[in-house]
């Protein structure tokens, strides 16, 4: 994608956003609620228009070859764009058909994924009786009914139970030993470590950063303190404790984290001693601390630093 | 495959996709089955007797009626193709066809076809209760079979128009309600359920020459004789323009949503 830009109205979906994606690869689309990633991803599957810039997909263009695109995407989300009325097995064979396979294809098809997807038990039931989790996989296994080029999974876990989730995951992983092309959008930062070979962070729109996991990481520097308290109920009150006692231990960069009561801080030299430096502070203010460790970067913390957010983001 | 190969193909999955969701929903099946038959059942009984007076010697009401209800029938539920539209467009699976290398206009065409079988199924249970309460085809089967053709294509054509108010109402509520406003005047303005002769003169222009009553009159002439003149050939002309001109600008919305 190249300066794709997406209006709403007066709201800017997508503003001049690029993105460049390698066949075989896994490539993570990292972002909050409302940055754009369902968005792009409808622009690349033709489901959505775009204002300005081009989008292609293996070099046919979104608009003007839309059938050629269509037919070596698949599409999974969720949404679960599936028939709650008809059955398991009737939703994939249907599919099946319309993705041009032979009736009786399609049908020993549908068996074969309903058995990998552990919904064998199921499949003569409508799907309004299934569960959050059986839905998922069913819109999955609907994606993958014609071994598709390229796959977009929008946000595939978001919602579900950990037992759903790595379902999904071990699915996922599969993909990619296979070689499939797959864009993976989350707002999980765990998510995209885990399955992702490369991370585009987005924002607003835009693509703000890209890299390998190992990469991003890097980014985001060294060792750094996690610091948790027991919330007193006023936020503004804690945070200026918090700044007080890291000035007061010689120390600089306090963020706030993604949830309330967290900070993280900076530590350049002797973590070890800016450790206990802090703690011994902290016992003297009599602060009430949950959780204070030294630990290495995350994606969570790349995630911050990129986008500058701190609590007055958290949106879950 | 080629494309016309793939559409009839495509069409037929839609198609069997859509009757699955009337077999599926069994009080939906139930009241679009009772609700015509209801209707034939109270204009006999309670209007035949006064509009009897208002018909040329000789014929029944309830011969006069039927071919006419059927055509109010099939009309009436015309709005149906706009409702399971717009409540496909509201849900996720929309999504998974837009995004697939199926034949786009599938969608369209698999929710009319569906709309017609229903409605060839619901026709047959009217004729059938027509004939409980004495009801009788007067002319040979194959002008009985042109009656409920002419009737049927009329149906459908009504189908695409309402496939278009779909991609124009907001939300399956709207559709119907856009849908009864368009269709109430049609039906009730026409030869349907009384003589148009018996209409204020300045709405007898309108009524006579109104494609319902074209396709009841047709129908009627058909059924219990009477002269056909050129009242069938002009309700075929209607449908075929309604479903050509319709049809296109509705597959033209549904490629730009």
């Amino acid at each position: 994608m190249d300066g794709v830009v997406v209006r709403f109205g007066s709201t800017t979906a997508l503003d001049r956003f690029d993105l460049e994606m390698e066949p075989g690869r896994i490539l993570g689309l990292l972002g909050p609620n409302g940055s754009g990633k369902t968005t792009a991803v409808k622009v690349l599957s033709t489901l959505q228009r775009h204002d300005e810039g081009r989008a292609r997909v293996f070099g046919f263009d979104v608009v003007n070859d839309d059938d050629e695109v269509r037919s070596r995407i698949a599409l999974a989300g969720q949404y679960a764009a599936v028939d709650e009325i008809l059955t398991g097995r009737q939703n994939l064979a249907m599919f099946g058909e319309l993705f041009g396979m032979k009736r009786s294809d399609a049908a020993d098809r549908a068996t074969e994924l309903l058995e990998r997807f552990d919904l064998r038990d199921a499949q003569d039931r409508q799907v309004k009786t299934y569960s959050g989790g059986m839905r998922r996989r069913l819109d999955l296994a609907s994606a993958l009914l014609t071994d598709p080029p390229l796959l977009f999974l929008d946000e595939p876990t978001t919602g579900l139970d950990l037992r759903s989730r790595y379902t999904i995951w071990d699915v996922i992983g599969d993909l990619a030993e296979n070689g499939a092309t797959v864009l993976l959008t989350t707002q999980y930062l765990e998510e995209a470590d885990a399955l992702a070979d490369r991370i585009a962070v987005m924002d607003h729109g835009r693509v703000i950063a890209t890299g390998t996991p190992a990469e991003l990481k890097q980014q985001s520097g060294g060792l750094g303190i996690r610091l948790a308290l027991v919330p007193s109920g006023d936020d503004e009150a804690d945070h200026s404790r918090v700044c007080d006692a890291v000035e007061r231990a010689e120390l600089g960069g306090v963020q706030a984290g993604r949830s309330v009561g967290t900070w993280t801080i900076d530590v350049d030299e002797a973590p070890l001693e800016a450790v206990s430096r802090l703690a011994r502070v902290l016992a003297d203010d009599g602060v009430e601390v949950r959780a204070l460790d030294l630990r290495g970067p995350d994606l969570d913390d790349v995630f911050l630093r990129l986008t500058g957010s701190g609590h007055e983001t958290r949106d879950r | 495959m080629n494309r016309g190969a793939r559409l009839i193909g495509d069409t037929r999955t839609v198609t069997r996709r859509n009757l699955w969701h009337f077999v599926r929903q069994p009080d939906l099946l139930l009241f679009s089955t009772i609700q015509p038959v209801m209707f034939v059942l109270l204009f006999v009984f309670v209007f035949g007797g006064a509009i009897e007076t208002s018909l040329p010697p000789g014929v029944e009401y309830v011969d006069y009626l039927l071919p006419g209800i059927l055509v109010q029938s099939v009309a009436f539920r015309a709005s149906q193709t706009a409702v399971g539209l717009a409540e496909d467009l509201q849900r996720g699976v929309m999504d998974r066809f837009r995004s697939m290398p199926m034949t786009r206009s599938a969608v369209l065409t698999g929710r009319t076809f569906a709309d017609l079988v229903r409605n060839t199924v619901i026709l047959a249970l009217m004729i059938a209760v027509g004939y409980v309460v004495g009801f009788s085809f007067q002319n040979g089967p194959v002008e009985a079979a042109g009656a409920i053709g002419l009737i049927l294509a009329f149906g459908y054509a009504l189908s695409w128009v309402f496939a278009a108010i779909a991609f124009v109402a907001k939300g399956a509520e709207a559709a119907q309600s856009a849908g009864f406003v368009a269709i109430f005047p049609l039906v009730f303005a026409s030869s349907v359920f009384v003589p148009v002769d018996t209409m204020p003169s300045w709405l007898q222009g309108f009524a006579e020459n109104n494609p319902v009553s074209v396709t009841a009159d047709a129908a009627r002439s058909l059924s219990i004789g009477g002269e056909i003149g050129t009242a069938a050939v002009e309700s075929i002309a209607w449908s075929a323009g309604i479903a050509v001109v319709v049809g296109a600008v509705a597959v033209w919305q549904y490629q730009r949503i």
